[in-house]
């Protein structure tokens, strides 16, 4: 049986005066799907997901999705006024009409819980994505979008990050429509990888995606052995942290696919 | 106590009342410069008041909400950077009035009381503005809060999340519109902001909650407000500005204090 498609992206142009930032892109977003999309800046990868949220109209083409659709969002960045006295609890407060025992568990499956009655000026890069997550997940979300969430976050958090997200998929049976900058970072959490440069340059599973001629052109040939180490970089890590249960999915996925490499 | 005291005082209150959550949004957003704008503009509100025989009440209102309307439509066209923008409707506002007031030569407009305010001028007529005006906008900013503060947070967020961000913002720009052509009277078109802003400003320090931060702000204004008619009252000096150096004041020590911040 095929998943349901949750949004269905026909044509798809989007131009701001004469210049064109989506090129004629379709694609589907599918349920309980991760599909991140990658590519250099000014791509228009973040077009394209405003344009999924509904934030700006497309020029021509056809975003289909049904009305009711449940969107979570994570921005870029949040960048609230330090004149705001903003602790995380009531930052979550303003979200959704959700009880305490809500805000606490969303703050739970992303392992946050003890950030409850912080400020949000306090926080680190990381502990503030995880935050925007939390929030995300109160609306009880269907589709998942998530705009550069590793961003400002170390290597090791990003791993942490992107398997947290795979986890989350799981739990929620959600859809994921998420923004990368590094391939092989989410490679082990991603379903479908759409490399964009204004149109579609390539797509499909990640490691067929990291061969393909024209995303080589693109990102330049990745050193094999460079990316094999990666691997292997996380592996480490995440066994230090054996705690985490929904990682051993993903790490199996790392190995399999370092082995390829191998 | 005098008539014009307890009126001076009842409206300085009331005014500062509903500039604390208001002026907290002020600061939130950076929109100081809007809130200077849309002061400046009631000059002109005045002038059309006396050249077309209205209350000058509602002219001042109205001006104020015109201008706010066609700020809004013009950010939106991004025809200049909007810091551009405010300083041309601002200063040609503001000139606008000066000059109609000019040429309306048959009647005597006391600029001084516009520019600086006369809280010592209050008429029991200015009251019922100020209190019925002000509890439509308190009432407004209560049923609204949760989303104003979403919008606050971040707009895009808040779209995705339903709130219809576009009309809460106008809103918002609208209840500011209202609150400085209200509060006019008591500090004048040029000190205004200040009183939405310094308030505002000094209650960051002891506020850990938006909602704390918009009523210490009220309370604060109205202790300046007080301090500032006892000093006038004491010292003949000028009302409007009595207020202000009072809620600068209250900032200055607030900020020399070693108040340690949580939120």
């Amino acid at each position: 049986m095929s998943p349901v498609s949750l949004v269905e992206i026909t044509d798809l142009n989007i131009q701001f005066g004469a210049n064109k930032v989506v090129d004629n892109v379709s694609m589907t977003l599918k349920q309980g799907e991760i599909t991140t999309l990658i590519g250099p800046n000014g791509a228009g990868k973040t077009t394209l997901v405003k344009a999924v949220l509904g934030l700006l109209l497309p020029t021509s083409g056809v975003i289909k999705r049904s009305p009711t659709l449940r969107i979570g969002y994570m921005p870029q960045k949040l960048q609230i006024d330090a004149t705001f006295p903003l602790t995380v609890e009531r930052f979550l407060k303003t979200a959704a009409f959700a009880s305490a025992a809500d805000r606490l568990q969303a703050l739970q499956s992303v392992r946050a819980e003890a950030l409850l009655k912080q400020s949000v000026h306090s926080l680190s890069g990381g502990e503030m994505q995880r935050v925007l997550l939390a929030r995300a997940l109160l609306r009880k979300p269907e589709l998942l979008v998530l705009d550069e969430p590793a961003q400002g976050v170390d290597i090791n958090g990003q791993i942490e990050l992107y398997n947290l997200i795979a986890s989350i998929r799981d739990k929620y049976n959600c859809s994921v429509l998420m923004i990368s900058h590094d391939l092989h970072l989410v490679m082990a959490a991603t379903d479908q990888v759409i490399c964009l440069n204004r149109h579609i340059c390539c797509s499909g599973h990640p490691e067929q995606v990291s061969t393909d001629p024209s995303y080589i052109e693109l990102f330049g040939v990745p050193g094999a052995e460079n990316l094999a180490l990666y691997s292997h970089h996380h592996n480490h890590q995440h066994n230090e942290h054996g705690d985490i249960v929904p990682l051993e999915e993903s790490t199996e996925h790392d190995h399999s696919h370092c082995g390829g490499h191998h | 106590m005098a008539d014009f005291l307890l009126f001076a005082l009842l409206g300085g209150v009331g005014v500062a009342l509903i500039a604390g959550p208001l002026g907290s949004f002020v600061v939130w957003r950076r929109m100081a410069y809007f809130g200077d704008t849309l002061a400046h503009s009631a000059l002109l509100g005045i002038a059309v008041g006396v050249l077309f025989d209205i209350n000058f009440n509602l002219a001042v209102v109205s001006c104020c909400v015109i201008l706010a309307l066609i700020l809004v439509s013009l950010q939106r066209q991004k025809l200049v950077a909007t810091d551009t923008l405010l300083g041309i409707m601002a200063h040609s506002s503001l000139s606008l009035g000066l000059v109609a007031v000019a040429l309306l030569d048959d009647v005597r407009v006391d600029l001084m009381e516009y520019l600086f305010g006369d809280l010592l001028a209050i008429t029991p007529d200015d009251l019922l503005w100020i209190y019925g005006g002000g509890s439509i906008v308190m009432l407004l900013i209560w049923r609204l809060w949760n989303q104003l503060l979403a919008i606050t947070i971040n707009e895009e967020l808040a779209q995705v999340e339903g709130v219809p961000v576009t009309r809460i913002r106008l809103a918002l720009m609208l209840l500011i519109g209202v609150v400085i052509a209200i509060a006019m009277k008591v500090v004048g078109i040029l000190l205004i902001t200040s009183l939405l802003i310094i308030p505002a400003a000094s209650a960051r320090r002891l506020a850990s909650s938006p909602e704390q931060m918009a009523v210490i702000a009220s309370l604060l204004g109205v202790i300046a407000v007080c301090l500032g008619l006892y000093a006038s009252w004491h010292f003949d000096t000028p009302a409007g500005p009595s207020v202000v150096v009072a809620a600068l004041a209250q900032f200055l020590l607030l900020y020399s204090l070693p108040l340690r911040r949580t939120v």
